[in-house]
């Protein structure tokens, strides 16, 4: 494989094409709680509607070749990695043309080809896995990372822990981010955890950490760099902690008794992420409705993409229950 | 043709795997320098190395996580969960995460992987040293389950589970570690989902997995001497199950018995002698006897623990009980 440039810094027009790509998730994420109150889309979904700097942040840093896995809150990484918004919006609809072909759904979206290692359902059942894969690239000399996404909720479980530290233990080449969006579905971080940062939790592996505020897509790009640089040096896995907010509630329809009833418009008003890339770069109402008329009709395609897919038949369901 | 013990089949088998190919490798607690705490990888550190004989923590969830990562990125690790009662603490990963990745992804990936376990009574390690757990893993689509009860079988099948492309839960017995048999000078791979019938018989088949393959064979001859003609047949693989072989043997006898030595209710046998029942109703001349353990957990005094488990007074007596003969 060809050496890896590390490139560090993004030029303007590298941001644009991030706020593009933000605001393409962020549009996509509001369609599909439009079509799921609809009543359109089966099963149950969540949206990481806040987040959206941390996928695309991380993503763009990750080089050819590098691989994710992702969470129950994975649509902003599928599409960051590469998936193209039809084969997503078509897999929430359930259709052959979905990115896992109908059988996966929502959270478990999987794009192989594109380095998406599969979104999973059980908080914290990627990590392990994560750590298998950096270990089969370590194993074969190969200059690739692998890269595990998880919220702060899966800091407490044992997989966490136990990937941890084994990743840490043989040095292998993992970036571990955390999206702390202060929530473990409708638990507080203050409920959940008797810690203050959740950072402590790697730095007792003897992991090297990195914070940074998750809803700057350029300070992740630039802390993810710094993460992979290490990783794929050949010192050890990184663990990126992200400080982020949940706009939404857990789910699409939580009616987020739990919450304070300020506290999501306030972040909304304060943390947007793509608000505040926008103030960035200075764009202008005009500039902004552009672009933005341009990932809707991405989206609008997407669902007619989906609608028109096709279904597979009852009996598909006992293909690919073995190899 | 030479003559291996159980334990050095399944090294064998191991060996000859990681020399050929660099993407299998072996990990698990304790199996580099103290070579397994039933002795199987012993040796193979020297010859492979810390990288490909690997050791880990304590730490199942992790190590069959792991495992299934480097499967899904092209390896085929061989992973050793030292008891089958810690597959409880690798389940989710083994359940959730190996067994569906193929499917929930729609056929974008595979996960070939082994996970090698051992478990049985009969040496008092109390209740969590010894359990059986294989219906736990045949009820779950998407693994393939195997547990093989002599040298050449135990080294044949784990040679085609490195080698197929799905999970597999390797089950071995611990009692079985030691005993002998001869096997090919070369290494014949055994397909998964074929049972093999070890000996003849013409009145009753005794279908029987692990330690209790053993246990029918002495039954069978004992019956011979009863006048009674036993047929037994090890499935070897539990998922997928070879229905037709068990069948045929069954049309041929017309009574069966289902025999393990994991818990009877709910058991692997029940599914054996619902298969039976269903496509062999009209050849069935008796009952369908099960023997397997009472249920109990395992006791740790030998008298209360060869009390709850199977033997083969236990399966001779069931197979007299299929032909009406008392002794």
């Amino acid at each position: 494989m060809a050496k890896v440039e590390q490139k560090t810094t993004l030029a303007k027009s590298d941001l644009r094409d991030a706020l593009r790509e933000m605001l393409l998730i962020r549009r996509f994420e509001e369609k599909v709680e439009e079509r799921f109150r609809a009543g359109e889309l089966p099963g149950f979904l969540h949206v990481a509607i806040g987040q959206e700097a941390c996928a695309v942040g991380v993503c763009r840093a990750l080089e050819d070749g590098d691989v994710i896995a992702s969470t129950h809150r994975a649509h902003g990484h599928a599409l960051a990695k590469g998936t193209h918004p039809n084969e997503l919006m078509a897999e929430l609809y359930g259709k052959q043309e979905g990115c896992s072909h109908g059988y996966g759904g929502s959270m478990h979206l999987y794009d192989v080809q594109r380095g998406n290692m599969g979104a999973n359902a059980v908080v914290g059942g990627g990590l392990p896995q994560v750590t298998g894969a950096a270990l089969a690239f370590k194993m074969r000399g190969e200059p690739r990372v692998a890269v595990a996404f998880f919220g702060d909720g899966a800091t407490n479980i044992g997989t966490f822990h136990e990937a941890l530290n084994l990743a840490q233990l043989w040095k292998v080449p993992a970036v571990f981010v955390l999206e702390d969006n202060k929530w473990a579905e409708s638990t507080p971080e203050s409920q959940h955890s008797p810690i203050g940062d959740l950072s402590d939790r790697a730095k007792a592996f003897g992991m090297k950490a990195l914070k940074c505020d998750g809803q700057d897509v350029e300070a992740v790009y630039k802390t993810t760099r710094k993460a992979l640089e290490h990783a794929r040096s050949g010192e050890g896995p990184v663990f990126l902690h992200l400080d982020t907010a949940r706009l939404s509630g857990h789910y699409i329809g939580d009616p987020q008794v739990y919450r304070p009833k300020d506290d999501a418009r306030r972040l909304r008003e304060t943390r947007d992420p793509i608000t505040l890339l926008r103030d960035k770069l200075g764009l202008s109402d005009e500039e902004f409705q552009e672009l933005d008329a341009e990932v809707t009709a991405i989206v609008e395609a997407a669902v007619e993409f989906a609608k028109n897919g096709t279904d597979p038949a009852p009996e598909d369901a006992m293909r690919n229950v073995y190899a | 043709m030479p003559e291996l013990t159980y334990r050095e089949a399944i090294r064998d088998a191991l060996v000859r795997a990681m020399r050929q190919d660099d993407d299998v490798f072996v990990m698990g607690e304790d199996i580099a320098e103290m070579g397994g705490s039933m002795g199987v990888t012993q040796g193979m550190l020297a010859e492979f190395g810390p990288e490909r004989v690997r050791n880990t923590p304590i730490s199942e969830m992790a190590l069959a996580g792991a495992a299934i990562g480097a499967a899904l990125q092209g390896m085929r690790p061989v992973a050793e969960i030292m008891y089958e009662d810690f597959m409880t603490l690798a389940a989710e990963q083994i359940v959730n995460q190996a067994a569906k990745h193929r499917y929930m992804s729609g056929g974008q990936v595979s996960v070939p992987v082994v996970f090698r376990t051992q478990g049985g009574a009969g040496w008092s390690p109390g209740a969590q040293h010894a359990q059986q757990l294989e219906a736990w893993f045949v009820h779950i689509p998407g693994l393939k389950v195997v547990f093989a009860s002599t040298p050449e079988d135990v080294r044949g099948l784990l040679w085609s589970s490195i080698y197929d492309d799905n999970p597999v839960v390797f089950f071995e017995h611990r009692t079985l570690y030691g005993i002998k048999g001869e096997v090919p000078e070369e290494i014949e791979p055994i397909p998964l989902g074929k049972a093999r019938i070890h000996r003849e018989g013409e009145d009753v088949t005794v279908i029987a997995t692990g330690r209790l393959v053993h246990e029918a064979l002495a039954a069978a001859a004992e019956a011979e001497r009863e006048g009674v003609s036993v047929e037994v047949v090890d499935p070897r693989t539990l998922q997928p199950l070879d229905e037709e072989a068990l069948v045929a043997s069954v049309k041929k006898t017309n009574r069966a018995v289902v025999a393990h030595e994991a818990v009877t209710r709910m058991g692997f046998g029940a599914e054996v002698a619902a298969v039976l029942q269903y496509q062999a109703f009209d050849w069935l001349d008796a009952p369908i006897e099960r023997v397997g353990a009472k249920f109990a957990p395992l006791p740790f005094a030998p008298v209360m623990e060869s009390y709850v488990v199977p033997h083969a007074e236990d399966v001779l007596a069931a197979i007299l009980r299929t032909v009406n003969k008392k002794v």
